[in-house]
């Protein structure tokens, strides 16, 4: 039972990360339709960028106190302001021209700019995982038999809960969250009641790859390494997490998150790890057959 | 004018036969075992690539988990035929069972997962193309796990022994090309194929007209994944072991490549594109290489980026030339389709500016 248990725990915190990737998923193909393959990607280089504002600040080794705040602040920051930036200019550069196109030329695109992606990554670090510098003090605030539950996992959920709400705000309360949801619900007319597309679309891969950045901390944090390939595999349950959910939905995609994690803990800790990513997959097919609309979505007819 | 003339000469059978007589003499002037090596793996890639275009350029659905019809072919030979479980089914045979298996497993991949949307069928053979390798590789007890199954029969053609020398495997190849062609142009100009092509440009139109798309869609997804079967065994049983890594997402996304270069649903295209991409990779890279190296004095490993070039060669063609190198006619009227209204909306954009709206 404890060890259950602590499978619960642990499936949370890496659905958290999950769920903040899904959520950059559910964004983009919300508003264009596009499953923005190179999303897992971006959040691989979250990491690296992470890494990148680690070494510049000289961190080392845990921090305590103010100073840990604002490691926290200004490394989180920086990964979300590059993984914002580098969605919007994957946005312009290549997926923009196609958004006439036929429906196949956009998501070739997204393939070859994930793969682009992932060898300028793979260049700039080489193959091997890099560590992460432990930065955050990890005590374990709970402990109960064999159950504990670290200050990490913690983090992990908190981040995710607070980003979700303020997006949902965000997208509800604000007038550009409007824009956002006409542009969504049909484009010409949107633009005909002077919506400027372009930038709302621009908008919604900022944000969305913004949070793909604060996922690519808080793994770089959480697992301690950072590897060129992470995006690949760690999109495809994401992805699976924002079908799940039901796709367009922000809290469908959260809740598709934790189930996602909920699921691939289990699934490594009950069966074995080498399964767990068929596992997933199967989950994908599974709710594609039976519901494809998801768990919180309302099912849509093809537009015409 | 001459110039057309030649072209006129040279289109139809009577091109295609030079072509054909030229392949033939291949390896009587060119003994370097080496290369002819290089164009039975090429080859192989060649098949490849015919079958995938049925699946993207004839029916317009991504596959992007290829490979892993590519894995299930070479696997279904390694395990049939070798001393793995003691079977030796003829080489010959396993050709149809191999392609019979791969195309079963693309109907049951299909099956449920085509009456969807196609970018969900995208992101599902992704998935497919993931966990065929990771199945293999898990299933140590029957594939070995990373170390693959090794010593595979070598084909025996009336008596005659293969063995290691490349040129019987090229001229296998060349049969098997040349068959996947016929077997290609036919389907194309089939009922089948017209109804492939109804559905690419427009699924909605096609249903209505009464073409059962479910049933093309799939019979699509089975034949493009038989071809793979072609070419892994014949692939398979040239490099005489097959392992769970060589069937990774980078080889989908390679021949995936071959067709977006080439141009998606011309055949002469895809096996242009895809010979480009194979000699790319294997000679022009390593020669770029050692040209930086050797003239230039810098140490630039071209071969290491070898993926961020496709993937550049993905995007570039895809934004500036969608229908490739040498289009189909129908293809490149239907990427372009799109232009006049793209161009009438940027002319509307510029209206609204200037109003001020």
């Amino acid at each position: 039972m404890d060890v259950f248990l602590q499978q619960i725990v642990n499936g949370i915190s890496l659905g958290g990360i999950y769920a903040l990737i899904a959520l950059g998923y559910t964004m983009v193909y919300g508003i264009i339709e596009l499953i923005n393959f190179a999303h897992g990607d971006v959040y691989a280089l979250g990491s690296f960028v992470s890494l990148a504002v680690l070494a510049l600040l000289g961190v080392q080794d845990e921090v305590h106190g103010a100073a840990l705040i604002g490691v926290i602040v200004l490394t989180l920051a920086g990964s979300m302001l590059a993984c914002g930036l580098v969605g919007v200019l994957i946005e312009r550069l290549a997926y923009r021209r196609l958004r006439n196109a036929p429906r196949l030329a956009p998501l070739i695109t997204a393939i070859g700019m994930s793969f682009i992606l992932q060898n300028v990554m793979q260049l700039w670090k080489g193959p091997s995982p890099v560590p992460v510098p432990q930065f955050i003090p990890n005590p374990t605030l709970f402990h109960s038999g064999a159950v504990e539950i670290q200050l990490k996992q913690v983090l992990v959920v908190v981040l995710a809960v607070v980003m979700m709400i303020a997006l949902q705000a965000f997208v509800t309360r604000t007038r550009v969250g409007k824009a956002m949801r006409a542009t969504a619900q049909d484009r010409d007319a949107a633009q005909l009641m002077g919506i400027n597309i372009n930038t709302t679309i621009a908008l919604t891969f900022l944000i969305g790859s913004a949070l793909a950045g604060t996922a690519g901390f808080v793994s770089g944090v959480y697992y301690g390494t950072a590897v060129f390939n992470a995006g690949f595999a760690a999109g495809l349950k994401a992805f699976t997490a924002a079908v799940l959910g039901g796709i367009g939905n922000i809290a469908g995609a959260m809740l598709g998150g934790f189930l996602i994690g909920l699921i691939e803990a289990l699934t490594t800790q009950f069966i074995s790890d080498q399964w767990a990513n068929v596992v997933v997959f199967s989950v994908l097919v599974a709710v594609l057959i039976f519901r494809p609309s998801g768990l919180l979505g309302e099912s849509l007819p093809n537009k015409v | 004018m001459a110039r057309l003339n030649l072209r006129e000469y040279l289109k139809g059978p009577r091109g295609g036969a030079l072509v054909m007589a030229a392949c033939l003499v291949i390896p009587f002037i060119d003994r370097n075992g080496s290369h002819i090596n290089f164009l039975v793996d090429a080859g192989a890639f060649v098949l490849l690539a015919l079958g995938l275009n049925i699946v993207i350029g004839f029916a317009g659905l991504l596959d992007l988990g290829y490979a892993a019809f590519f894995a299930i072919g070479s696997y279904a030979f390694a395990m049939l035929s070798s001393p793995q479980f003691g079977i030796h089914i003829p080489i010959w045979l396993m050709f149809f069972i191999a392609s019979g298996i791969a195309g079963i497993f693309g109907i049951l991949l299909g099956a449920p997962t085509l009456r969807l949307r196609g970018d969900y069928l995208a992101i599902v053979t992704l998935g497919f193309g993931e966990i065929v390798p990771q199945t293999f590789l898990n299933l140590s007890q029957y594939t070995n796990g990373p170390n693959g199954i090794s010593s595979l029969d070598q084909p025996v053609f009336f008596g005659f022994r293969f063995g290691f020398n490349p040129v019987p495997y090229y001229y296998l190849m060349l049969v098997l090309i040349v068959l996947a062609i016929l077997v290609a142009r036919n389907l194309r100009d089939s009922r089948l194929g017209r109804a492939w092509m109804a559905i690419r440009e427009d699924e909605l139109a096609a249903a209505h007209m009464g073409i059962n798309t479910t049933a093309a869609k799939l019979s699509a997804f089975a034949l493009g994944a038989s071809f793979s079967g072609l070419a892994g065994v014949a692939y398979a049983s040239k490099l005489g072991l097959v392992s769970p890594d060589q069937f990774k997402f980078n080889v989908s996304v390679f021949i995936l490549s071959m067709l977006v270069l080439g141009g998606m649903g011309n055949i002469t295209g895809v096996v242009v594109g895809s010979l480009v991409l194979s000699s790319l990779d294997r000679f022009i890279l390593p020669q770029l290489t050692s040209f930086f190296h050797d003239v230039l004095h810098l140490n630039i490993d071209f071969t290491n980026s070898r993926f961020l070039i496709y993937g550049v060669i993905i995007v570039l063609v895809m934004l500036f030339r969608p229908e490739g190198l040498i289009p189909s006619r129908q293809r490149k009227a239907e990427l372009h389709a799109g232009d006049s209204d793209a161009s009438a909306a940027a002319a509307e954009q510029q209206l609204y500016n200037k109003a001020g709206v």
